[in-house]
């Protein structure tokens, strides 16, 4: 934030109807003609836009390959914000976004292209009153990482004149193993501050993600029960029922754990295992987060606590789909998993001897993402053995995606004259005590980058924490046997319920 | 689905929204608050159209009590209580009772809503229309939190405000306040563009709206400079113009939707500032339920201050004497178009003392 910010005699944190608004900034997305870049970050640029939170004057330049003008440009922003934008298409926003809109058209190895872009930074700054605010958003292969830093560190685009920022956004995957993950993290400290590198994991831009330290650290009601004295063990869960589809050039050789595990699923497990943080900004966060990836122990037979799968060809939803191995560009050799269930534990005193699963595959029955806090067993039971034959055990299960909301489970008596105990569900759905929309990952997390706010956003360490607890997983892959192979749209291979099994425990199902 | 019930009783209609809710097949439901519109048979169809827009983002009970008139001594004697239960699709997320209450009962609404609250949830009424001079005080507004009013309905929306500032305890909100919520937080981003010091201000309007007021009184608060209130033909607010000390920022709303924002030294820049319907006013209002200070601030600055820049200027008392003279002049130096030299009292002060 910029320093006249303290100054405005209009803020005042009382005030807490006035939004919080972007400084003047503009955004520079590399690889806009990508994917991501129409159906999630034009979209989300347009709905901040809307609600008011961009700034006056807002730019936004796109830098690709494509011979395109500004209009082309402009155009094809919006008919990516008219098909993907979750608020309605009003005009006169799109009046307001469309003049600080420019296209820069050029190669990552073209020095042109780059003095180009500085000159028309230059121009926004007079023409839009940038004010020198930029944020460049790679969405582009990892491996041009490199090369697009260094052209903006040669083109001087990364240098930070006094009271004005440059920040660099990167997208997953942070390398592929904790060499590569350390060295792609030089490369980009070398020319951006690392408070100024801003890692997207878009799961922690989802509300009910920031949800969980709502409903863990406001409430008094789980916090106590939240340890290894009642908790049984815990399920996190990232199921896809797509396949590959034409990504089949970048999952080949990644595979699930290092696709999800990697980042999503043990952000999420810090998260439900962290202890309270002395405060909500980024510093402390981070803190306790990397304090608990740290605690992180492997289970000492990889083997037996570690499975990795492929899907096999099956029908998923009703439609027939092919195995991984005949997918289109996959070497029908190929080791590659798309299916990953590991055992974590973690050493300290609240989690000791407390298993987290954690699972995740394409294929799988149906696309869904929850963390499952698994309670046990009460001690003793009053009741005779009939009456809570159907009982299983307590879980409070967060459901991050789709159909966000919070599920508890428990016991009940079943109405009758006789005794009997039945598992029943009391359920929280946003949708129903809040939003119909809550807003997108990526609305918040532009936001929060233009705001210079890094809560939401994984640190160096903790993507190198998290490589360090992959890392001799996948050693071990690597060297031992193959995928095992599961039927599509079924919850995976029967290892991994063998797996769940020899602990005496079994597999949600979500 | 829709249950109605003739000459009825709370309890009765609790019972409705049971068997109502059993019917549909969701026997839970996640409701939020309890939303109570006081309305009259006129503009009920409006309001409760809008806050079940609202209970999109907000589910809600929604209550609406509607008094009706009774038109001949055998009405006025006989106290009846009918009552609309809707559930499902036709309640917007949430559930809705219309009540219509007739003869003695009227004075007695709270006893007919008390029961039908949703339990430990927040309580909000709303007055879309004919709001008690003072809300806290009154029987429906002493269940709530919050009590959402609307001077702009008010026959003279001015004096209204001095009223509504006489009698605020906290919860009070108003929906004209409400509604400058995109300007305020343009013209605060605006100041966040540049390093400069505001030295006075002028808010310009149709007549009749009190947004406008507010809005000026609000920059009067927290500038602590003398604001001038000018009138133009409207769409409601058209603009703030203030003087810097680098120069003017004005930002303009011509038509009611697109507005233009000119900092001196920088190029203008277009910004969306839509006017916003009253479904989107009161889903904003929901989004926070504790007292909103920065509006009892800015409402207790006080209506008759505006304009008057001398006793507005709370930290230069040496204006007092000086504004009037100098008034007119500094009018028509700083606002050249013809809708603000129209306007009320010109009584904006001099400048500061130029460098």
């Amino acid at each position: 934030m910029t320093a006249t910010h303290g100054a405005n005699p209009l803020r005042d944190a009382a005030d807490r109807r006035l939004p919080r608004i972007a400084g003047p900034s503009g955004l520079v997305i590399f690889g806009v003609t990508g994917d991501l870049s129409r159906k999630k970050l034009m979209p989300a640029v347009y709905d901040l836009a809307n609600r008011g939170l961009l700034p006056p004057g807002f730019s936004l330049i796109g830098f690709a390959r494509r011979e395109w003008q500004d209009e082309d440009f402009a155009k094809e922003v919006h008919d990516a914000v008219k098909e993907h934008a979750r608020t309605p298409f009003r005009e006169e926003v799109w009046q307001q976004l469309v003049q600080g809109m420019r296209f820069v058209q050029g190669v990552f190895d073209d020095d042109d292209a780059f003095e180009n872009l500085k000159a028309t930074i230059a121009e926004l700054d007079k023409a839009q009153g940038t004010g020198g605010n930029f944020a460049f958003y790679l969405s582009v292969p990892p491996k041009f990482f490199p090369q697009v830093v260094q052209q903006l560190k040669k083109h001087g685009l990364a240098d930070q004149k006094e009271g004005s920022w440059r920040r660099a956004v990167i997208e997953k995957p942070f390398g592929h193993d904790l060499d590569s993950a350390i060295e792609l993290n030089k490369v980009v400290h070398e020319v951006f501050p690392s408070n100024e590198v801003f890692r997207i994991d878009h799961y922690l831009g989802k509300e009910t993600v920031q949800n969980i330290l709502a409903l863990r650290f406001a409430n008094t009601l789980f916090e106590p029960i939240w340890n290894r004295s009642y908790v049984d063990h815990v399920q996190i869960t990232m199921a896809e029922d797509i396949g590959i589809g034409g990504r089949a050039g970048y999952y080949d050789g990644i595979g699930a754990a290092r696709d999800v595990i990697q980042n999503h699923l043990l952000q999420l497990l810090a998260l439900t295992a962290m202890e309270e943080p002395a405060s909500f900004d980024a510093d402390a966060l981070a803190a306790e987060k990397t304090k608990v990836l740290g605690a992180v122990k492997l289970p000492r037979d990889l083997g037996a606590h570690t499975v990795r799968g492929q899907y096999a060809e099956g029908w998923q939803g009703g439609e027939q789909a092919v195995g991984y191995l005949q997918e289109e560009g996959i070497d029908p050799r190929s080791k590659t998993d798309t299916y990953a269930a590991v055992k974590l534990e973690i050493d300290n005193r609240r989690w000791a001897g407390v298993p987290f699963y954690l699972r995740t595959g394409k294929r799988l029955g149906r696309r869904v993402t929850e963390i499952a806090v698994v309670f046990q067993r009460a001690p003793h039971s009053p009741f005779d053995h009939t009456a809570t034959e159907e009982l299983g055990q307590n879980a409070l299960v967060i459901r991050v995606q789709p159909d966000e909301g919070v599920t508890m489970r428990f016991g009940s008596k079943v109405p009758g004259t006789s005794m009997e105990v039945r598992d029943v569900s009391m359920d929280f759905a946003y949708g129903e005590s809040f939003t119909e929309s809550s807003p997108e990952a990526y609305e918040r997390l532009i936001l929060d980058v233009l705001l210079g706010d890094s809560n939401l956003f994984p640190r160096v360490e903790e993507v190198e924490l998290s490589w360090k607890i992959l890392d001799p997983i996948e050693h071990y892959w690597d060297k031992h046997g193959k995928p095992a192979q599961y039927e599509s749209g079924t919850w995976g291979p029967v290892e991994a319920d063998e797996m769940l099994a020899r602990d005496g425990r079994s597999w949600r199902r979500p | 689905m829709k249950i109605d019930l003739t000459d009825t009783t709370s309890s009765k209609i609790n019972k409705a929204l049971v068997q109502g809710r059993r019917a549909i097949g969701t026997p839970a439901i996640g409701m939020v608050l309890t939303l109570v519109l006081v309305t009259d048979e006129e503009n009920q169809y409006d309001a409760l159209k809008a806050a079940n827009d609202a209970s999109r983002e907000h589910p809600s009970r929604k209550l609406v009590v509607v008094k009706r008139v009774s038109r001949s001594p055998r009405d006025r004697a006989k106290a009846r209580l009918d009552a609309e239960v809707r559930v499902g699709a036709d309640a917007g997320t949430g559930e809705t009772v219309v009540l219509r209450l007739y003869g003695d009962v009227i004075d007695h609404a709270q006893s007919v809503v008390l029961p039908l609250l949703l339990p430990d949830a927040p309580v909000v009424v709303w007055w879309p229309v004919n709001a008690p001079v003072n809300p806290a005080k009154d029987s429906l507004g002493k269940l709530a939190q919050r009590r959402v009013t609307d001077t702009y309905s008010a026959e003279n929306p001015v004096e209204e405000l001095t009223a509504r500032a006489d009698a605020y305890t906290p919860g009070d909100t108003d929906l004209s306040w409400t509604r400058i919520t995109p300007w305020r937080s343009m013209v605060a981003a605006a100041l966040d563009q540049v390093d400069c010091k505001v030295t006075s201000v002028e808010v310009e309007g149709e007549q009749h709206n009190p947004s406008c007021e507010l809005l000026a009184m609000w920059l009067a608060n927290r500038l602590r400079v003398p604001v001038r209130r000018g009138v133009s033909a409207g769409p409601g607010l058209t603009a703030v113009r203030m003087e810097t000390s680098c120069g003017p920022i004005k930002l303009d709303r011509a038509d009611g939707s697109l507005a233009t924002l000119s900092i001196q030294g920088q190029p203008d820049r277009a910004v969306a500032l839509k006017r916003r319907d009253t479904a989107e006013l009161i889903a904003e209002e929901l989004r926070r339920l504790d007292p909103d200070d920065t509006y009892a601030a800015s409402l207790r600055f006080g209506v008759h201050r505006l304009g008057d820049g001398g006793r507005a200027a709370l930290s230069a008392p040496a204006y007092a004497t000086s504004s009037l003279a100098s008034g007119s002049a500094a009018t028509g130096e700083s606002s050249g178009d013809s809708a603000s030299s129209a306007a009320t009292p010109a009584t904006m002060p001099k400048k500061a003392s130029p460098k």
